[in-house]
């Protein structure tokens, strides 16, 4: 176990540095000198010659990573160029404003979809699970920023009930919150609810055909113990491994949903600073959101074992 | 499911239906799609404007048929960049080994290291929001699963009888890559093209709706649903009918490819 569990973390160390690599040269492959696009058309020469000097363009391109490397170790990730507050600050409280929506979301869906495959698979071709595959496949087909924008229409401006602009954090009131969390993570569950289905049935349907579980049939075991400790056991690693991914997809996209809902979170920051041109924040996203996501994907991995000890041995 | 049959058939008319009224708008639309009138300001659907007007009067069944031309184009420019690099890449790394093939692995799991549509996000900083930039962005973002699929189907195909006999013949590494491997690696890469356009499609939409797409006043699905939110509760249409037509897309595209991987690759089957 302890050898396994340090295999899986060296493993992450070279993908944490190409991916800082590629954040860094991302950068750098925008046409024209950083310095004169991030200060506009009305910049004089010498305040470019500045400001190259204070970005550090002057230096060799490995003396330049060196130095941007030394900073993100320490957590200087630089000041943003449209308002010079610190990036690292900035992209933090963002990131923590945008995993909140994340996480709840996949584990409301988690709790729901799985049991969801589970039963579909079990009762393979019944109406049950023609309706349950179905759905799931029409939830996964429905973008989810159209998604939003209805749940929005309807529970906002219809019936009243929620919050439609605005933002509060559930630092400073833990019951508002929560009411503006509602809608976003909703819309996300809703969306989520569809792939997490069919992938627990997939699962659960190969597992459902091995001699084992005809076995346990056989020894007249009940079908709920069946179901519990000898398929669902099986048959949930995929599924684990794909809310990893899921955690990681939904951070990377979720400015669509942040952008309908009015919520100041990581996806809109970044979206803002694409727009504004605002290099250093945009590289803090790009960073934050990678690293985060080897890192949820590392997690998963070493998670991975409590359901199935058998990735331990091989 | 019982009837794959069926659901194929529903995929396979919701996108012929696209088709069909993506190439109708290339030749007429019921109104000019950027004609402004402000005697029509957000009407709802009526017989003269079947799906309504937005704010600006203009009429929203003619912007749909010009939007449904603009995902389909960018669809499938973006598929064929990534399918064209992907597969290139694919067949390089797995055929050849060695030292090209961890350099290509390499830079494989960094571009997968980045999530979602994340990496498309950091390119479109690079190329600019516009048609093109998202064609590169996403071209570039998708080419890394399809070169990770065609890789691993040519690790396997390398070691196989014919690939051996055609070297033995003493055959050229291109001739045998062109003739023998790539024909059977064409039916993962249908199937992994097919839900690519899906994801094109989406992303566009989604790019555009947060202003990094196509600018208006070009109409795409995307930026229409972006541009009707401050007005969807008195004009219900706008925000109903770009998303619905997104959302069809989708269904169709994923019916279709579900079917397409059952029948042409059992072994892609559960996967998302």
């Amino acid at each position: 176990m302890l050898r396994f569990t340090l295999n899986r973390l060296v493993m992450a160390v070279p993908t944490l540095v190409l991916v800082s690599i590629a954040v860094f040269s991302l950068v750098r492959l925008i046409p024209g000198d950083p310095a004169a696009l991030m200060l506009g058309d009305i910049a004089q020469p010498d305040q470019i010659a500045a400001l190259r000097v204070d970005l550090g363009l002057d230096k060799s391109i490995v003396q330049q990573f060196v130095i941007w490397t030394g900073n993100v170790l320490r957590g200087d990730f630089g000041r943003s160029i449209v308002n010079g507050e610190p990036v690292f600050a900035l992209v933090t409280e963002r990131f923590l404003v945008s995993a909140q929506i994340v996480v709840l979301a996949v584990a409301l869906a988690g709790c729901l979809a799985v049991p969801a495959g589970v039963i579909a698979a079990w009762r393979q071709n019944s109406l049950a699970d023609l309706v349950l595959v179905g759905s799931a496949t029409v939830l996964l087909s429905i973008p989810t920023f159209w998604l939003g924008l209805l749940l929005l229409l309807l529970f906002g401006l219809k019936l009243g009930w929620l919050p439609v602009l605005g933002y509060v954090s559930i630092r400073d009131n833990i019951a508002a919150g929560l009411i503006y969390l509602v809608l976003p993570v909703m819309t996300l569950v809703i969306h989520e609810t569809g792939a997490l289905i069919r992938m627990s049935r997939a699962s659960t349907l190969e597992v459902l055909r091995l001699d084992y579980v005809t076995h346990a049939r056989a020894k007249g075991l009940s079908e709920a113990a069946v179901l519990w400790k000898h398929v669902f056991r099986n048959a949930f690693g995929p599924t684990w491994t794909m809310i990893g991914l899921i955690l990681g997809h939904l951070l990377g996209g979720i400015a669509v949903i942040e952008t309908v809902f009015t919520v100041p979170g990581l996806g809109r920051l970044m979206v803002d600073s694409i727009l504004a041109r605002d290099y250093p924040v945009i590289q803090g996203c790009l960073l934050l959101v990678a690293v985060s996501y080897v890192v949820i994907n590392l997690f998963v991995d070493l998670l991975y074992p409590i359901f199935d000890p058998r990735v331990v041995a091989e | 499911m019982k009837m794959p049959g069926l659901n194929a058939m529903i995929g396979a008319f919701l996108i012929a239906v696209l088709l069909v009224i993506a190439l109708v708008g290339l030749f007429w639309t019921p109104y000019d799609p950027m004609a402004l009138s402000f005697t029509a300001r957000l009407a709802p659907p009526s017989v003269d404007h079947l799906l309504g007007t937005d704010e600006f009067g203009r009429d929203v069944l003619s912007r749909i048929m010009v939007g449904a031309r603009a995902s389909i184009w960018i669809g499938t420019l973006t598929v064929g960049f990534a399918t064209a690099c992907g597969t290139a890449i694919g067949l390089l790394g797995g055929y050849s080994r060695g030292w090209i093939d961890r350099v290509v692995v390499a830079l494989n799991n960094t571009l997968l290291a980045f999530p979602g549509i994340l990496l498309a996000l950091g390119l479109l900083a690079v190329f600019g929001a516009n048609e093109y930039g998202i064609i590169f962005a996403l071209g570039i973002a998708y080419t890394p699963s399809m070169a990770r699929v065609v890789r691993v189907v040519v690790l396997s195909l390398r070691e196989r009888e014919f690939v051996e006999a055609s070297r033995v013949m003493g055959n050229g590494a291109l001739y045998t890559l062109l003739r023998h491997i790539l024909p059977n690696c064409l039916a993962p890469i249908t199937v992994l093209a097919t839900s690519m356009f899906g994801w094109a499609i989406l992303s566009e939409s989604a790019l555009s709706f947060l202003g990094l797409g196509v600018p208006p006043p070009a109409p795409t699905w995307g930026n229409m649903l972006a541009a009707g939110r401050p007005f969807i509760e008195q004009a219900v249409w706008l925000g109903l009918f770009p998303g619905l037509c997104i959302a069809l897309t989708l269904l169709g595209i994923n019916l279709l490819g579900d079917a397409l991987r059952d029948r042409l690759d059992p072994r892609m089957r559960g996967t998302r």
